[in-house]
């Protein structure tokens, strides 16, 4: 049967076709659908770990008991992860190991735009790059059994662009396949120094076979065309060169570590230039260049963002390749009116906007972390001074405390349910350790939301739909030593900011719970507000609050009853009385 | 050989744009279209653009139209279609619901919404069609298939017969929703078509070339 399957669909379809029972993972887009879909098939075993260093530890365990593993992240995530992926690359596999890294070129949704490709050279591991969604079917099959024959973790670096796009792939049945045996091996699987000296030495000899391998590997190919002009490429840039530059001869790798250096050799000597189209890093051309071969790359086409058939139509006209004339207009029409940016909001009813308002309203300096939350960072809420990466609120928050005397007792950090469970555990429990006075408030809204509402360890749910233990926040945080724990309703401001003032004032960590379930989850519309335009002065203080609901015209301000949820916090914020919720509703009022 | 057709469907997070991209990818595939679909579902929840580009072709390779390459633009809502009308092929056509969701800045008042985009988009493009979706569905019935009414207009664009159309509807939309969506269908078909298809009874024809 042919479908089309979203690069990731496709993914988890290869990976159920060819045998895997464990599967985990911990959202982020582009990868998050890999095991949304995976864990959809039958007789697999898939789950969300807390964060990216545990899935990648049940995957490795996973593989020592000899079954077939899968692992998926995005690409931030192998930062998080990378500690057992380096130690992994000595210990190899018994059952194969996939990693799946889904890379953000262009940074649709991520706070870096990293090129994973790195992590394949640096922890020395096979790297598969799929192109559209039949090849990443067929390179799961592919991954796995290279993991296997030479005893080593294999990573598949994947795109947003080839994660989200769809494309054909026929459907093949799955083939039964026993676990392999487990026999206990302290030289390969102790990674104590004695040992980890001679699976290093291993490793070498493994990857050695590989890059031996990958000279006549079937993911390796050349389309032979004009000899004047050679382009080396690979991942979804292939296909934008194939469209813009149909006559060219291209040598596609799909097996992008170990390099095939005799591959390259014998193609570049066929062709009188030689052009590297690659996103992101000059990764492809600095090798090629350690071979000796004259090439362009980057002069030609950026080192950052995402390509689109028009940048490499443009890299082309540079390059002489593509006439001038044939350069297409990036827009056709000159005289079109200013067109406003629509970015993003907190929605309307979203319990975060009420804790972003109040910490801007008592000026206080907001380390903030990933999550839809962010979003409360931008104006006109503007309620946080920082996101770095997942967890880092927290830490960041006892270091401004201990560099800064004038901020201490005016810094907070705010940080999600599923992100605190992810990475800020451990920096609470520094700033216990270390006498900090930290106040953190966890905004938990019952789901890990911006990925698309994932179940996470306090939700009382697991991927696969099973009832589990939901942590409970209040007592985990309380068990670190944090003698302060409360626990309000972002949707009471006074009780919201009062706690803040109080805790932000005492000596000592302190915790603040601002719980209400995410409204796209709970659905909880109340009947929206009503304005009095009599009574509306047009002051405009309502759309601080940054709620798509709300809007001024014709100097008074008016609520959209259609995506009003009435949970009242512009009624609570209107100092004239003008917005009124309606009988039973008002969550928060 | 079949005719390379691309399609750009752009709107905001809510507005059906995957319903409508997935109809007509099982129509180009029964008609033995290669065909690829690319979306970005970013924070499409969180009030942001949303854009699904189909493509096919005999061989389609890039998942991405190119600027200016866009056979139909398919917009959902005015300013999207706005923004993305640099998409357009010379020759190639606009189908644009006449619904105005206005961003935050504009909410805000910190940037103005553009003043007659509908008009202003007829000017540049021949034969641009502005729909009342949200009206035309809510006369069949709901005005959540305010998608399928685009979906048919798109249709009669396109050289594929309606019977295949109305096939698609069938696989894609559930059961209980049928009757409403085939109605809707119907009268955007009728609309792109020129001429209100007598049997539907959806209110009067509000579309304007
Ligand atoms: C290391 C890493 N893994 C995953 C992500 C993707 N990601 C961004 S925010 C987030 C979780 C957000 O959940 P939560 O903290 O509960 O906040 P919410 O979105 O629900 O407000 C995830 C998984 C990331 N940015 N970095």
């Amino acid at each position: 049967m042919r479908e089309l399957l979203t690069g990731n669909a496709a993914i988890a379809r290869g990976a159920f076709e060819s045998g895997v029972t464990v599967a985990a993972g911990y959202p982020g887009t582009p990868s998050t659908e890999i095991l949304e879909n995976f864990s959809r098939y039958d007789g697999i075993y898939a789950e969300w770990a807390p964060n990216e260093k545990v899935a990648l530890e049940v995957g490795i365990g996973a593989a020592m008991a000899g079954a077939r593993a899968l692992v998926t992240m995005k690409h931030v995530g192998v930062n998080v992860a990378a500690d057992p992926l380096l130690t992994a690359a000595y210990t190899g596999v018994n059952g194969g190991l996939v990693i799946v890294s889904a890379d953000d070129p262009g940074m649709h949704s991520s706070q870096n735009e990293q090129d994973n490709r790195n992590y394949a050279r640096f922890a020395r591991i096979p790297m598969l790059e799929p192109s559209d969604s039949a090849e990443a079917r067929d390179m799961v099959g592919l991954a796995l059994d290279i993991s296997e024959e030479f005893d080593i973790p294999v990573m598949i670096r994947i795109t947003t662009r080839v994660a989200h796009s769809q494309g054909f792939v026929d459907l093949k049945e799955p083939a039964p396949r026993p676990l392999k045996e487990y026999r206990k091996d302290i030289r390969k699987w102790l990674m104590v120094p004695a040992f980890g000296r001679l699976r290093r030495v291993a490793l070498g000899e493994r990857i050695e076979r590989v890059a031996a391998y990958s000279e006549n590997a079937g993911v390796n190919i050349v389309i032979p065309g004009d000899p004047k002009v050679g382009v080396i490429t690979g991942g979804v840039s292939y296909h934008y060169v194939r469209e813009v530059l149909p006559g060219a001869s291209v040598l596609k790798l799909g097996l992008t570590y170990p390099l095939p250096a005799g591959v390259i050799r014998k193609f570049a000597a066929g062709v009188d230039r030689l052009i590297v189209v690659e996103e992101l890093d000059p990764y492809l051309e600095d090798f090629i260049r350690g071979l000796g071969l004259p090439v362009t790359g980057k002069e030609l086409f950026p080192d950052t963002g995402e390509f689109s058939p028009g940048v490499i139509r443009r890299g082309f006209i540079a390059a002489g390749l593509i006439p001038e004339e044939e350069a297409r207009p990036v827009r056709q029409f000159d005289d079109m009116p200013a067109v406003p940016a629509r970015p993003p909001v907190l929605c309307a009813g979203c319990p975060h906007r009420g804790v972003f308002y109040t910490l801007r309203r008592l000026k206080l300096v907001v380390t903030g972390d990933i999550g839809c939350y962010t979003l409360g960072g931008l104006a006109p809420l503007e309620g946080m001074d920082s996101c770095v990466c997942m967890g880092a609120s927290i830490g960041m928050a006892h270091g401004i405390d201990r560099a800064a005397p004038g901020l201490r007792g005016r810094t907070v950090a705010v940080i999600g349910d599923s992100t605190f469970l992810h990475s800020g555990i451990t920096g609470l429990l520094d700033v216990v350790y270390n006498n900090g006075d930290t106040t953190v408030i966890i905004v938990d809204n019952g789901t890990t939301a911006m990925t698309g509402h994932q179940d996470h360890p306090a939700t009382g749910r697991t991927l696969m739909g099973r009832k589990a233990p939901a942590v409970d926040l209040e007592g985990l945080v309380r068990s670190l030593g944090v003698a302060r724990v409360r626990t309000v309703d972002p949707l009471d401001l006074a009780g919201l900011e009062e706690a803040v003032r109080e805790e932000v004032a005492a000596p000592g960590p302190s915790v603040i719970i601002a719980r209400r379930p995410c409204v796209l989850i709970s659905r909880q519309a109340g009947p929206p507000v009503t304005v009095d335009r009599e009574t509306c002065t047009g002051c405009k203080t309502c759309l601080k609050l940054s709620c798509p609901a709300i809007s001024v015209t014709d100097k008074t301000c008016s609520v959209d009853p259609v995506s009003c949820t009435g949970c009242g916090l512009c009624v609570q914020v209107c100092k004239f009385g003008a917005l009124a919720a309606a009988e039973g509703g008002g969550n928060g009022a | 050989m079949l005719k390379p057709v691309d399609v750009l469907l752009v709107g905001v997070g809510g507005q059906g744009t995957i319903l409508a991209s997935r109809i007509l990818a099982h129509v180009g595939q029964a008609a033995g279209y290669d065909i690829k679909v690319s979306e970005i579902h970013g924070m499409a929840q969180r009030g942001g653009s949303v854009v699904t580009q189909v493509r096919m072709g005999e061989k389609v390779f890039s998942p991405l139209i190119e600027e200016g390459g866009a056979d139909v633009i398919l917009a959902f809502e005015k300013l999207e279609g706005l923004r993305w009308l640099g998409y357009l092929k010379p020759g190639g056509t606009i189908i644009v619901n006449d619904q105005s969701i206005y961003p935050v800045p504009v909410l805000a008042g910190l940037a103005a919404y553009p003043e007659d985009i509908a008009g202003y988009l007829k000017s540049k493009v021949r034969g641009a069609v502005v729909v009342d979706a949200l009206g035309i569905a809510a006369a069949c019935g709901n005005i959540k298939a305010a998608n399928v009414v685009l979906v048919g207009v798109l249709a009669s664009l396109l050289p594929f017969p309606e019977d295949e159309w109305l096939e698609a509807l069938e696989a894609r939309v559930p059961e209980r929703f049928l009757e409403v969506n085939r109605a809707a269908f119907k009268a955007g078909y009728g609309l792109g078509t020129g001429g209100q298809d007598p049997g539907v009874g959806c209110g009067p024809a509000a579309g304007t070339r």
